[in-house]
């Protein structure tokens, strides 16, 4: 009886084994707290609603938090390569988290799919593929529409962070390659109240546009005490603070504002030619169904992208290896590089070797604030 | 450099200068009657603007809820106790529905009034009353048992009330940040300067509260018999000094003192689940530069904080918080050695 029994629990065993390697593991850590809480919750949102599997194979999605702290994501990203055997990792969506992951995925050899915009050194992102359109890309938006409305000087009020910085850098390449440039930079932290004596700064240097870079509603604060400070002239802002919580915070303060977008946040404004219309509305959607009018963003746009390429990725990357294996990998990585074309709620992606950002340079559309809502400026 | 930037600056310094004054003085008075350092200080102010912010959606604000939890466990906590103490149910039961009930009758007037569009006057007065009803609360749970132990053990019960109303901030409001309405539209202009009704109310009330505070503690009785209960338990409980009385009441001070300090910043900028820590280190260093026991120097300290972050915002706006921090240092040394070793604390 005795030995009939562990026969029973070794086959138990046995066939739960068997059973865990054929799934995919998927390894998520996300500014669930901290001062990027708005971008990180909106993401795990969209990724509650994913489907249980793909293409025949069982998701294992793990949800860690790494509370905007990059040692934490850091944490999280060896946690997921050692103990969980994660077969692509995604995160972070705070740039100053990601960005040390990505040298944990490269060691480790594993796909991270970052959800923001992570500048790393040539060669470092060999193993990495930003879902965010990067900063030059949506920078080239925007200075396309500075030049139209012949802006000459530009003032900066940004984050000290890597968000702040890699948009500095990306900025002020990209104007000065159309004769804008940038007189006046102040900076500032996430976690920050009051920026009077920055905004104050700002004005007096008197500049024709203004480009705030902060994320979610921390954006209507720089915004509104630059409006405080009696500056008339225009006022842009990043595609971190293409979310409605924007209007609510800011209120009358930020009509008038200029925001780059993906195309996902303003899906049914699209031009019907538009290739990420049909993506978007369908995103839009769902989302909006499970979360109520109006919850649409900018962050749960690329959770639900990162489902996208992996629907299309995940059964050319089953024909190298089996989940959990090394083969498995390197198999999905070739596939992201190799699969040309993708289509998705926030543009066009398209992976190259050499090329692990995507987008094209006119993916990003430049929304106006009007009346407490968006529009697209053409 | 001209005069109207300077006074812009001065203006700005000292408007905040004035709210981080306030939690100074609350982090003071806590400490004064209790030895607790107070972080969780910041955590008031968050909550009350948070839940005026939520009141102005026409929702029933989380903190209600919690409110009603932590009522019952300190309830059920006070009737144990007294069973312990005195084996008669009814007087048990007296004591549990004592604690009780103020904060369900708080309670059940929130929930009736969330709806009903009130004005902002009355939802700002629910507001106090929600939040001041939480200090005897978190005192009860969470140092009235440990009101013997050192100032360490103290200090790391703090961090962990810190850790733990920021968390429930996170769940209950939720990581996008709210900004309230002001109270008082009126702008005065003078020279180039522009001051709000807002910024007025601030210094009216700052300046209030110090003056006082400050009166409460040496001139009457009942603020003298608060501070001897740090100075000796034992002695004031002889002396008929009610300890977890004097604790109950200071901490709902403090906690009313949040609460006006979160009405009062709400309108003039966003505030998140996490802003209250902040501004509640930056009080702490207030607090720090008056030796932790004056307040009229508290309240120095804390417009020297305001006018160094103004101006060091406008000169060097990536190094502000560490040439705030880095002040505590020199403060602390001149401190410690021109103080020498006074009182027994």
């Amino acid at each position: 009886m005795k030995f009939v029994k562990s026969l029973i629990a070794a086959a138990a065993t046995l066939a739960a084994a068997g059973g865990a390697l054929a799934d995919i593991t998927i390894g998520v850590s996300l500014p669930l707290t901290g001062p990027a809480s708005g971008l990180g919750i909106p993401v795990n949102n969209q990724i509650k609603l994913w489907p249980a599997a793909i293409a025949g194979e069982k998701l294992k999605v793990i949800v860690l938090d790494d509370a905007t702290d990059p040692t934490n994501g850091v944490k999280n990203a060896k946690r997921f390569v050692t103990e969980d055997k994660a077969d692509v990792i995604i995160g972070s969506v705070a740039t100053p988290v990601a960005i040390p992951m990505a040298a944990v995925a490269a060691e480790a050899e594993t796909v991270q799919l970052a959800l923001s915009p992570i500048g790393l050194p040539p060669g470092k992102d060999g193993w990495t593929f930003r879902m965010a359109q990067s900063n030059p890309v949506m920078a080239h938006a925007i200075v396309g529409l500075m030049k139209k409305q012949g802006i000459k000087t530009v003032g900066f009020l940004g984050y000290t962070d890597a968000y702040g910085e890699s948009w500095l850098k990306d900025f002020t390449t990209e104007a000065d390659k159309n004769g804008i440039k940038v007189i006046a930079t102040e900076r500032f932290a996430r976690s920050d109240t009051s920026v009077t004596a920055q905004a104050l700064k700002l004005v007096a240097a008197n500049p024709d546009a203004m480009l705030v870079v902060a994320s979610g509603s921390g954006a209507a604060m720089p915004h509104m005490a630059i409006v405080d400070r009696g500056y008339k002239g225009k006022i842009y802002q990043t595609h971190a603070a293409a979310s409605r919580d924007l209007m609510r915070v800011g209120g009358k303060a930020v009509e008038g504002a200029y925001v780059v977008s993906g195309p996902a946040v303003i899906a049914e404004q699209l031009p019907d030619s538009h290739p990420s219309k049909a993506a978007a509305i369908q995103f839009v959607q769902q989302y909006e169904k499970a979360y109520g009018a109006g919850s649409r963003n900018q962050f749960a746009g690329h959770g639900n992208d990162t489902l996208t390429v992996l629907e299309k990725a995940v059964p050319l990357a089953l024909k190298s290896g089996k989940p959990g294996t090394k083969e498995f990998r390197a198999g999905l990585r070739n596939a992201l590089e190799t699969m040309g074309r993708t289509v998705v709620a926030h543009g066009v992606l398209n992976w190259t070797k050499d090329d692990h950002w995507g987008y094209t340079l006119e993916t990003g559309v430049m929304l106006k604030v009007v009346n407490g809502d968006w529009k697209v400026e053409q | 450099m001209d005069f109207s930037i300077v006074s812009i600056l001065m203006l700005d310094g000292v408007t905040n200068g004035a709210v981080y004054a306030l939690l100074g003085l609350a982090t003071v008075l806590v400490f004064s009657v209790t030895r607790v350092i107070f972080i969780p200080q910041g955590e008031f102010v968050a909550y009350g603007a948070l839940t005026l912010a939520i009141f102005r959606t026409g929702q029933v604000p989380g903190t209600v809820w919690l409110l009603l939890i932590m009522a019952v466990l300190a309830a059920a906590m006070d009737v144990r106790l007294s069973w312990l103490h005195t084996r008669q149910a009814p007087r048990a039961l007296k004591a549990g529905l004592t604690t009780l009930a103020i904060p369900v009758v708080v309670s059940g007037l929130s929930i009736w009034a969330a709806p009903h569009d009130l004005p902002l006057l009355v939802q700002a007065l629910l507001t106090v009353a929600i939040v001041t009803a939480f200090g005897p609360l978190v005192y009860r749970l969470a140092y009235q048992s440990l009101a013997d132990a050192s100032n360490l053990v103290l200090l790391i019960v703090s961090v962990g009330v810190h850790f733990a109303m920021t968390g429930l901030g996170l769940l209950f409001f939720g990581a996008e940040g709210f900004r309230n309405p002001s109270f008082w539209d009126a702008s005065m202009v003078l020279g180039p300067l522009n001051i709000s009704g807002q910024a007025m109310i601030i210094f009216g009330v700052s300046l209030a509260l110090i003056v006082l505070l400050w009166q409460f503690f040496s001139r009457t009785l009942y603020g003298k018999a608060l501070q001897a209960t740090a100075v000796n338990r034992l002695g004031a409980r002889l002396m008929g000094i009610s300890t977890h009385g004097a604790g109950q009441t200071t901490f709902a001070m403090a906690a009313l003192i949040g609460a006006l300090s979160g009405l009062l910043i709400g309108p003039t900028t966003t505030v998140f689940y996490d802003s209250g820590f902040l501004i509640g280190l930056k009080g702490f260093v207030a607090a720090v530069m008056g030796g932790l026991h004056s307040y009229p120097l508290a309240a120095v300290g804390a417009l020297f904080v305001g006018l160094v972050e103004s101006f060091g915002s406008f000169w060097a706006s990536a190094f502000k918080e560490v040439i705030v921090f880095t002040l505590v240092l020199p403060i602390l040394l001149w401190r410690s050695v021109a103080g020498g070793h006074g009182e027994e604390h």
